[in-house]
């Protein structure tokens, strides 16, 4: 049986998390870090615009810094993270300068998933395919501690110790399935041990929400745990939820690994804090891989304001209409704007009928976007002037005037797999 | 009744669409939620929102439906201007639902 955790399930969740789950479980074998949402790649592109020895997660080089002690005294455990970004080269090259302590390790790196050239004529800044679990297994075959991806299937971190440790073949698709489905579920962290649960108030110690494990078996199959003394809950609910977290078609989920039918699950409570999962069932997948491709968008900015009092609906939208004006005036009419009156339904418009009272408080969202820059500089200015031209019962402007940030639209595009060329490299720690 | 009495669910993006698994929490309510929470009654539900097209998928086995809501979310991560442009709280927003 294989031990294998999630301690990061997205770039900026807790940088703790993945040395106090080793401390937590001195058997884990395997650590997997997801470090890229859909559009991270193009926030890595502007730091390699700026400097080509960047283009990755650096956080991820302070999460191997607070694993040295481990490796020092001796826990086996080997890291498996798409820290590499757009540079999973210089990323390697980075951590392999902070391991000197350890001389010998080895550090996998995979690459061949930029693909932004076969798309000249899309204005793309970034194309990335998802590469799946076998080049995770060769570099691990090699000897590799750590094995450092660029864009990389979420599951496929998951799937690839499992291809190592127990020599599963590229067609084994039962047992591919039932590892996809483990890694499915650990990928978002604490979202399968209680965190965004629809029951969240009824579980356990919020402050201290333990990382999932998944223990995959040699058929595939896997029980979902957490460590001992950890917060949070993992049942059959946790699980559910977890399950069916972003998917489409639940007869054919798609990975660079297998195809994956869920209609053959079988979850079950097997003991405190522990569900086993079985009965996934696997075809093969996609003779496409799948592109995750990022394009420059303009520019955007959102401003938060509170109010209270009566009548707000009709205050707020008049505070909107005087930004818009003033902006106008500033010579900018505003491609996109956007007013939300939040404590008003606004979070999901028109469905629920929500504080509908005389006396009401709110937060009033604008937000805006324009392919000019200066568009939304001329906003951002017109926020602060509200606090002596607009209604009473303004408050919160403390945050200051709203930032401008560059926005990235995302685009998912096929590629024939026989056009893409994974590259497995080991580097030695000297 | 509200849905929340016999499920529970969670939602996120898929591009500009979003899915809501909603989940019964016994064999019962599973049967109940075959009736009651049809495709159209959730594009319905969501109308507001500018959804396209909801497609219901079965999973008896897990006692789930999950619905796929298309262009719910205005373009969807990105591109959409609302707070929740990742569809994070539609699970929420669905067990509100009056259904007796």
């Amino acid at each position: 049986m294989l031990k294998i955790g999630n301690a990061q399930a997205f770039w900026g969740d807790s940088p703790t998390a993945p040395s106090e789950l080793v401390s937590q479980c001195p058997d884990l074998d395997f650590l997997t870090l997801d470090y890229l949402a859909e559009v991270s790649m193009s926030i890595l592109a502007i730091q390699r615009a700026k400097n080509p020895a960047e283009g990755f997660a650096r956080d991820f080089l302070e999460v191997v810094k607070s694993l040295i002690p481990y490796w020092q005294q001796g826990h086996r455990v080997r890291v498996v993270a798409n820290a590499g970004g757009l540079n999973p080269i210089a990323c390697a090259e980075a951590c392999r300068s902070i391991l000197s302590v350890l001389p010998g390790m080895k550090i996998g790196v995979i690459d061949g998933d930029d693909v932004l050239t076969h798309f000249p004529d899309q204005q793309l800044a970034t194309a990335n395919v998802y590469l799946g679990a076998r080049p995770i297994a060769q570099a691990l075959d090699q000897g590799a501690q750590i094995v450092i991806t660029g864009r990389t299937a979420d599951p496929s971190l998951t799937v690839g110790p499992c291809l190592h440790h127990y020599k599963w073949s590229d067609t084994d698709w039962e047992r591919l399935a039932g590892a996809t489905i483990a890694g499915h579920l650990i990928e978002c962290g604490t979202q399968v041990t209680g965190g965004f649960s629809t029951n969240w108030l009824d579980w356990p110690d919020h402050s201290n929400i333990g990382f999932p494990i998944a223990e995959v078996a040699e058929d595939g199959s896997c029980v979902i745990t957490k460590p001992p003394g950890t917060g949070g809950v993992v049942n059959t609910q946790t699980v559910k939820e977890q399950l069916l977290y972003e998917i489409g078609d639940p007869s054919r989920y798609l990975s660079p690994d297998v195809t994956v039918s869920f209609l053959g699950l079988h979850v079950e409570e097997i003991g405190p804090d522990r569900v086993r999962v079985s009965g996934a069932i696997g075809s093969p997948p996609p003779t496409t891989y799948k592109v995750s491709a990022t394009y420059s968008d303009g520019f955007r900015a959102e401003a938060f304001l509170t109010l209270i009092g009566r009548d707000l609906k009709r205050k707020a939208l008049l505070c909107a209409e005087r930004v818009w004006e003033r902006v106008r005036r500033a010579g900018f009419e505003l491609e996109q704007k956007h007013l939300e009156c939040l404590g008003m339904g606004d979070a999901v418009p028109g469905v629920l009928p929500v504080g509908q009272g005389d006396f009401q408080e709110i937060v009033m969202r604008l937000a805006v976007a324009d392919s000019r820059e200066a568009a939304v500089k001329a906003f951002a200015k017109e926020i602060a002037p509200m606090i002596t031209s607009g209604p009473q019962g303004i408050t919160g402007y403390t945050s200051g005037r709203p930032t401008i940030r560059p926005i990235y639209g995302f685009r998912a595009l096929t590629l024939p797999r026989s056009e893409v060329t994974p590259r497995v490299k080991i580097l030695e720690v000297s | 009744m509200k849905l929340r009495e016999i499920a529970y669910a969670r939602s996120g993006d898929k591009g500009a669409n979003a899915n809501i698994g909603l989940i019964a929490y016994d064999a019962q309510g599973y049967q109940q939620l075959l009736k009651i929470v049809t495709a159209e009654r959730v594009k319905d539900y969501f109308s507001s929102l500018g959804v396209t097209q909801v497609t219901r998928y079965e999973l008896p086995n897990l006692w789930a439906l999950n619905f796929v809501l298309e262009n719910v979310l205005e373009g969807g991560g990105s591109l959409s201007l609302r707070l929740d442009n990742q569809g994070k709280v539609l699970g929420q927003a669905l067990l509100e639902m009056e259904v007796m």
